[in-house]
C-alpha cells in the first residue's frame, strides 16, 4: 500500500510503521545451521497519531507483543521502517537509539517480573532519571514524588520494595517509571492481563487520565477485546504476524469486515445470560498454524469459514473498504469476491488440524 | 434444573485456614452450598476470594500443612468426604468426582504419552484390562473432539496445542463417568476462539452425559453463557447465590453489582469511563468479624463493621449476605 493510504489528512502521524518484519532464525543440527525462521511479525504497516490510542489485538502467538517490542527497537528488526516524529529509528544502532529512548517507553504485562525486587520504589522510578538526566539528588526525589502522585501511589511508600505492594499498585510503579522521562509514546504490552477484574478498571482509568494530562500516545497491546473497545480510538487486529484489519473502534466492533475479526468478536462471551443465549458464535476449527511455516495464500485460509480457492493461492492485500477501515480479505476484493453474498459460503469445506 | 431433587453434593460450614509463618490466613469461612444432579454451578470471584481453595478442600487436595480444614461437612452420596479415610476418598477422587485444572501443561505428566495417562484411572478405578482401557481412552478422545484419536493416544503432551491439551484433561476427568466434575478456570489460559470451542464441547458433553458441574472462573461472560446457577465469592465467603438470569438481572450484593458494572462489553453501549471498585481485596488474617467488602462498599454503614452479615433470602432460590437492601436503598430488616 502507498504511504498515504494508511493515514488520514491530519498532520503527520507520531508513529509510522511500514512493512515491519521481525523474523527469528531457527537453528538446527550439529552445525547449528539456519534452517528457517519464525515470522513473528511479517509485514506490518500502520500509523499512530499524536494523542491517540491504537489497540493491537490478537491471540497468543499472533506477534502483537513482538510487534510492540520491535517498534521500540528492543530487537534488531529484520526489515521495514519505523518513524517516530519523522525520525527513522528502524536502522539505528543501539548507541544512536539511546538518546531517543526517553521519547518512547514501555509498560510491561507482569509488574512482578519487570520490577527489580531488590530495588526500592524510589530507585525503580528514579532509574531512568539516573540514566538520562543530570538532575541533582534533590531534584530527582522531587520528580519521583511528583510521579508517585501522578499514578496515585502514596509518597510515604517510596522506600518500600515491590513485594510489599499489590498487583495493581505494582503496575502503577511500572507506569510511573515509564513516565519518568516525559515520553510522547508508550507501548502498553498487556498492562492489565495479570490483574484482577476489579483492579483492571482502576489501571485503565489511570492510563486514560495520564493520556489526557500529558498528551500521551499509546500502542495498547491486549488480547482483551472488551477492554480494547473501551480504551482504543482505532484498533488493529493481528493474525499470524500480519495485520488483517485496521479500523476506527466503532467501525471495527460495529461492522467487522475480516472473517477472523468476526470470529474473534463473536467468541468473546458477554456478561449477559439473555444475550448469550441468542448470540451466534462463530466457532473456528483447529488452531493457529505455526509462524515458522505459514500457509500459502492468506494466512487465515486454513481456519476461515468462508475461504475460497483463491485464498489458498494469493495473499490478499490490505484495502481501504470504508473510510479509515482497512481489511486484507479476498471476500471484499471485486476481482475475487463471490457473486453470492459471502454468508452463503458458510458451508465451504474447512481445514481443521 | 430439578428443584425438588436432593442435592448430589452438599457443603456446610466449610472453614479452611492456611497456617503460615506470618500467621493464619482464613481462606474459606463458613461456606455453605449445594449442587443439584445435572446442574452447572458457576463460582465467580477474584484471586484470593477462596473459590479454588473451597473446591480443593472438599476433596482433600490441599497440602496439609499448611492447609487445615477446620470445620464443615461435605455430603456426597450419603458420606461425609471430610471424615472419610484417605483411601476411600482416593477411590472417589478421579472416579466419581472428576477435575479439570487451569493449566493443562502443568497438570499432565510430560514424560508419559497422553493415552497412558488417560488409561491410568480407567485401570485403577474401573479395573479395566489394558485393551479395554485403550478402547475406552480412544472413545474419550473422540468424545472431546480430538481428531485421529487412535494415533494420538501415543503422543506426548507437548505434541498437543493448548486447546487440545485442555480437551485431553477433560477426557481424563470424564474417564470414569463422574457424577460431579469440578473445573477450575478451565479456559482461562486459552485464547478466546479456543475457549469458544471448549465451551461448546462442555455444553454438548453435559447434554450427553448429564453430570453435575462446578465451574470456577473470574470471567462473568463465561458464566453468563454456561451456568444454571451462580455463587459469588469474596473474601473467603459466599456473598451471593442465585439462578444465572436473576444474578445478572437483579444482583443484590453491592460487590456483585460493582463487578457487573466494572467490566466493559464488546457489544452494546460503550461507557466513556469505566466504573471502578476502589481499594483492594481484604487480607484474611483473622476470622471474619465484619463484612469483608465494607472497606470498598458504597453502601457501608456502622452495622457492617460490627458483624459479618449472614446470607438472607432475597428472591426465589436467591440469597445475599448484606445488611443493605439495594432495592429499597435502606438497611435490611433482619
Amino acid at each position: 500500500m502507498s504511504e498515504t493510504t494508511m493515514s488520514d489528512q491530519s498532520p503527520r502521524p507520531l508513529v509510522e510503521i511500514r512493512d515491519l518484519r521481525m523474523h527469528f532464525p531457527i537453528h538446527a543440527g550439529v552445525l547449528r545451521r539456519r534452517v528457517g525462521a519464525v515470522r513473528a511479525v511479517d509485514g506490518v504497516s500502520f500509523d499512530i497519531h499524536e494523542g491517540e490510542t491504537l489497540g493491537l489485538v490478537g491471540e497468543s502467538g499472533c506477534g502483537k507483543s513482538t510487534c510492540g517490542r520491535a517498534i521500540l527497537r528492543l530487537y534488531d528488526i529484520t526489515s521495514g521502517s519505523i518513524r517516530i516524529e519523522g525520525d527513522e529509528i528502524g536502522t539505528l544502532g543501539q548507541d544512536a537509539l539511546r538518546p531517543r529512548r526517553p521519547r518512547m517507553q514501555m509498560v510491561f504485562q507482569d509488574p512482578q517480573a519487570s520490577l527489580n525486587p531488590r530495588m526500592t520504589v524510589a530507585r525503580i522510578i528514579g532509574e531512568p532519571l539516573d540514566e538520562h538526566t543530570t538532575l541533582s539528588r534533590a531534584e530527582k526525589l522531587d520528580r519521583i514524588y511528583e510521579l508517585m502522585d501522578a499514578v496515585g501511589l502514596n509518597r510515604n511508600f517510596a522506600n518500600r520494595y515491590p513485594h510489599q505492594f499489590s498487583g495493581g499498585q505494582r503496575q502503577r510503579i511500572g507506569i510511573a517509571r515509564a513516565l519518568a522521562l516525559n515520553p510522547k509514546f508508550i507501548v502498553c504490552d498487556e498492562p492489565i492481563a495479570a490483574l484482577d477484574v476489579s483492579i483492571q478498571a482502576q489501571v485503565v482509568n489511570l492510563l486514560e487520565d495520564l493520556q489526557d494530562r500529558f498528551g500521551l500516545t499509546y500502542l495498547f497491546i491486549s488480547h482483551d477485546l472488551s477492554m480494547v473497545r473501551h480504551i482504543a480510538d482505532r484498533v488493529a487486529v493481528m493474525y499470524l504476524g500480519r495485520v488483517v484489519e485496521l479500523a476506527p473502534r466503532d467501525s471495527l466492533y460495529g461492522a467487522p469486515l475480516h472473517p477472523y475479526t468476526q470470529a474473534l468478536l463473536s467468541a468473546v462471551p458477554e456478561p449477559d445470560p439473555g444475550l448469550e443465549a441468542s448470540r451466534r458464535h462463530i466457532i473456528l476449527k483447529g488452531d493457529v498454524p505455526s509462524p515458522a511455516n505459514p500457509p500459502e495464500g492468506c494466512n487465515f485460509c486454513t481456519r476461515c469459514p468462508q475461504a475460497m480457492p483463491v485464498c489458498h493461492r494469493i495473499d490478499p492485500e490490505m484495502r481501504e473498504l470504508r473510510p479509515g477501515h482497512f481489511a486484507a480479505c479476498h471476500l471484499h476484493d471485486p476481482d475475487h469476491a463471490p457473486t453470492a453474498e459471502p454468508t452463503a459460503a458458510n458451508d465451504q469445506p474447512q481445514q481443521g488440524e | 434444573m430439578p428443584d425438588g431433587a436432593s442435592p448430589i453434593l452438599e457443603v456446610q460450614g466449610l472453614q479452611t485456614v492456611f497456617r503460615t509463618r506470618g500467621g493464619d490466613i482464613h481462606a474459606v469461612n463458613s461456606v455453605d452450598f449445594h449442587l443439584q444432579p445435572g446442574e452447572l454451578l458457576g463460582v465467580v470471584g477474584e484471586s484470593g476470594s477462596g473459590k479454588s481453595v473451597t473446591m480443593m478442600s472438599l476433596i482433600g487436595l490441599l497440602p496439609s500443612p499448611p492447609a487445615e480444614v477446620r470445620a464443615g461437612t461435605v455430603r456426597f452420596g450419603g458420606d461425609d468426604l471430610l471424615r472419610m479415610p484417605a483411601r476411600q476418598l482416593r477411590d472417589i477422587r478421579g472416579a466419581r468426582i472428576g477435575f479439570v485444572f487451569q493449566d493443562p501443561m502443568t497438570s499432565l505428566n510430560p514424560v508419559f504419552p497422553v493415552g497412558f495417562q488417560i488409561m491410568e484411572p480407567l485401570r485403577k478405578h474401573m479395573g479395566l484390562d489394558r485393551a479395554a482401557a485403550r478402547r475406552r481412552a480412544q472413545e474419550l478422545l473422540e468424545l472431546v473432539g480430538i481428531p485421529d484419536a487412535a494415533r494420538r493416544l501415543g503422543d506426548f503432551p507437548h505434541q498437543f496445542s493448548g486447546g487440545m491439551r485442555q480437551r485431553v484433561m477433560i477426557a481424563m476427568a470424564l474417564a470414569c463417568d463422574p457424577e460431579v466434575l469440578i473445573a477450575d478456570e478451565p479456559t482461562t489460559a486459552l485464547d478466546v476462539t479456543i475457549q469458544a470451542q471448549i465451551l461448546v464441547l462442555m455444553k454438548d458433553l453435559r447434554e450427553r452425559l448429564g453430570m453435575a458441574v462446578i465451574w470456577i472462573t473470574h470471567d462473568l461472560g463465561v458464566i453468563a453463557g454456561i451456568a444454571d446457577r451462580v455463587m459469588v465469592m469474596y473474601g473467603g465467603q459466599v456473598v451471593e447465590q442465585a439462578p444465572v438470569k436473576a444474578l445478572f438481572a437483579r444482583p443484590q450484593h453491592p460487590y456483585t453489582r460493582a463487578l457487573l458494572q466494572t467490566v466493559p462489553h464488546v457489544t452494546g453501549a460503550r461507557a466513556d469511563r469505566l466504573k471502578v471498585i476502589e481499594g483492594q481485596p481484604p487480607v484474611l488474617s483473622g476470622p471474619p468479624r465484619a463484612c469483608p467488602f465494607r472497606a470498598r462498599c458504597p453502601h457501608a454503614f456502622e452495622t457492617c463493621a460490627r458483624a459479618n452479615p449472614a446470607r438472607v433470602a432475597v428472591g426465589p432460590d436467591h440469597d445475599a449476605a448484606c445488611f443493605w437492601d439495594v432495592d429499597r436503598g435502606a438497611p435490611r430488616h433482619v
